[in-house]
């Protein structure tokens, strides 16, 4: 039924640490790999050794470059963020209220948003209603992928204790993805989300996400142009020192 | 947006069947013997033409039936009820037409008010999407069921009622690109609120996730062609809204309604076109663009 549950016993989401990510990819190819193999129709891609090659996947990993606003006519250098954007696992979905088939659904018991590919008629809607870009058509297939929040590791006995969470979350190597549940106030994760500033991507889209943001911590110390400024502001000693002196004046 | 084909002749032609429809089933034309044929069988042939040519950008079109199912929240479900529903109340009324079976008309008149909802709910599907706010808002049904109701009157040859639609049609469409060019701004979506950055500063693309293309980039953030916006804008609001109404008033009766037809359709296409070609999905703005 794509109405959504009114509330969920649990919210299980992703948290991600914008100060601690650096951009090495390995959460898109953990996820890539996961789900190559795992959940409904796996991750097709299209002409992956030719020119113009194509895929799908749950996970894709931005850079930006954030320049600071001017601060007293000083500007600050640029910073260089990385950011990877998957489903956000949305309280108020509109991803699934659109679709027609009851082929995306939100979970009441952990509120993991899901497609149930034998249902889905691949016309897309859901993707257009997604703010985030979360949700890929597979070209092969013709359903609808998207993160499935790993729900075939996060609850799988037979993976060991450690392996059950998702797979971008476990092969993170700076431990950049931060995953639990995000209902429960007294969790690891709300307690992270608390101290740090957690925040919702595109509040303005009324989307409720479950997963948050953590911010670029502060810089401990004023950033200048560029961290070589100082060695480059050269003075001339001695002989060379006169010169320049006696240059200037002329 | 891609303005795929299949879903721009859909909401072109099933628009004007179902509006075409819906002056037979009011009763606005009453032929009868073999001129409520072939009218009947016109209307039909749209509508039933137009909704087929939609399943062709369906993933998997074997299992469309299952559309059927979530009338509760989707729009696009409660457009394949009201279409099935209005196709089904109208036929007795075609019928009766047809073979002067002399059946009430108020079952035409319920299925021109099933047709007006059919059109209702093809435009709801858009004007729904917040993410994408050119089509988030009043002037989207307004201006979709003004031009499928204004080429139903030039198909059922009420000159009168199809110059006042068209010009209601061409009110709309205005009011759609004025409303639709604020309406990004209006929404408050940035670089610096999609990746919650704006904060520290301006925000920019450094680099992309990847260097291929992919479903998000082809279906959402299709820039191609909006750089001739307006020149498609004084097509579409010469075509089908300015021509129709010249040819219905000064040319001789059928030559007219002919002439005025094959504008509305060009103008209806371009119009439809650029309603999807324009619009801008905030997904863009994680890749730097429009
Ligand atoms: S991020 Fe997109 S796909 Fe995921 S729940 Fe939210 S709206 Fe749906
Ligand atoms: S693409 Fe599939 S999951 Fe998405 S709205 Fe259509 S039927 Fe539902
Ligand atoms: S939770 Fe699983 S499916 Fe979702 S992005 Fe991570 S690895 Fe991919």
């Amino acid at each position: 039924m794509t109405c959504l549950p009114a509330k969920t016993d649990k919210a299980l989401g992703l948290v991600i640490d914008l100060d601690t990510c650096v951009g090495c990819h390995a959460c898109v190819t953990a996820c890539k790999g996961w789900n190559d193999q795992g959940y409904g129709a796996p991750l097709s891609d299209q002409n992956p050794y030719g020119s113009d090659p194509s895929g799908t996947f749950l996970n894709r990993v931005h850079s930006y470059q954030v320049v600071p606003d001017l601060t007293g006519g000083v500007q600050a250098a640029a910073q260089i963020i990385n950011f990877p954007r998957s489903c956000l696992h949305c309280a108020d979905a509109p991803c699934v209220t659109v679709c027609p088939t009851g082929a995306s659904y939100k979970r009441v018991e952990d509120g993991i948003v899901l497609v149930n590919e034998d249902a889905c008629i691949g016309c897309g809607l859901c993707a257009w209603a997604c703010p985030y870009g979360a949700r890929e058509m597979d070209a092969d297939a013709g359903v609808m992928k998207k993160c499935t929040l790993c729900v075939d590791r996060i609850y799988n006995e037979n993976l060991p204790e450690e392996d059950r969470e998702p797979a971008c979350v476990r092969t993170c190597p700076t431990g950049a993805r931060h995953f639990g549940d995000l209902g429960d106030p007294d969790s690891d994760v709300s307690k992270l989300v608390a101290s740090r500033g957690g925040y919702d991507l595109m509040p303005e889209q009324a989307t409720r996400p479950t997963n948050k943001y953590l911010p670029p911590r502060k810089k401990d110390r004023p950033d200048q142009a560029s961290l070589l400024a100082p060695l480059l502001d050269i003075q001339a000693t001695g002989f060379a020192g006169w010169l320049d002196k006696v240059l200037g004046k002329l | 947006m891609h303005p795929a084909r299949s879903v721009i002749i859909f909401t072109v032609l099933s628009g004007l069947g179902f509006g075409f429809l819906a002056f037979l089933g009011a009763g606005l034309v009453q032929p009868s013997g073999w001129a409520a044929f072939w009218l009947w069988g016109l209307g039909y042939a749209l509508a039933v033409g137009g909704l087929l040519s939609s399943t062709f950008h369906l993933g998997n079109p074997q299992r469309a039936l299952l559309a059927f199912t979530q009338w509760r929240s989707s729009w696009l479900s409660r457009e394949a009820w009201a279409a099935v529903a209005a196709l089904l109340c109208l036929a007795p009324m075609a019928l009766s037409d047809w073979l002067g079976l002399g059946l009430p008309r108020i079952i035409g008149l319920l299925g021109a008010v099933l047709c007006a909802l059919t059109i209702l709910s093809t435009s709801m599907i858009y004007a729904q999407i917040r993410a994408v706010p050119r089509w988030n808002n009043a002037s989207v049904p307004a201006a979709f069921m003004a031009l499928a109701l204004g080429g139903g009157a030039i198909l059922a040859d009420q000159t009168g009622l199809a110059v006042v639609l068209l010009a209601a049609s061409g009110a709309a469409m205005a009011w759609h690109w004025r409303q639709g060019d604020q309406a990004f701004a209006a929404a408050g979506s940035t670089m610096g609120t999609a990746t919650g950055l704006g904060d520290i500063g301006r925000v920019e693309v450094f680099e992309l996730p990847h260097t291929g293309g992919n479903y998000l980039l082809r279906e959402m953030i299709f820039v191609v062609g909006r750089k001739h916006a307006q020149k498609v804008r004084i097509i579409a609001m010469a075509c089908a809204v300015v021509l129709p109404m010249v040819c219905l008033l000064l040319l001789p009766p059928f030559v007219g309604l002919l002439a005025a037809l094959a504008a509305y359709l060009i103008g209806a296409f371009a119009q439809r076109w650029l309603f999807f070609a324009q619009a801008e999905h905030v997904v863009g703005l994680y890749y730097g663009k429009r």
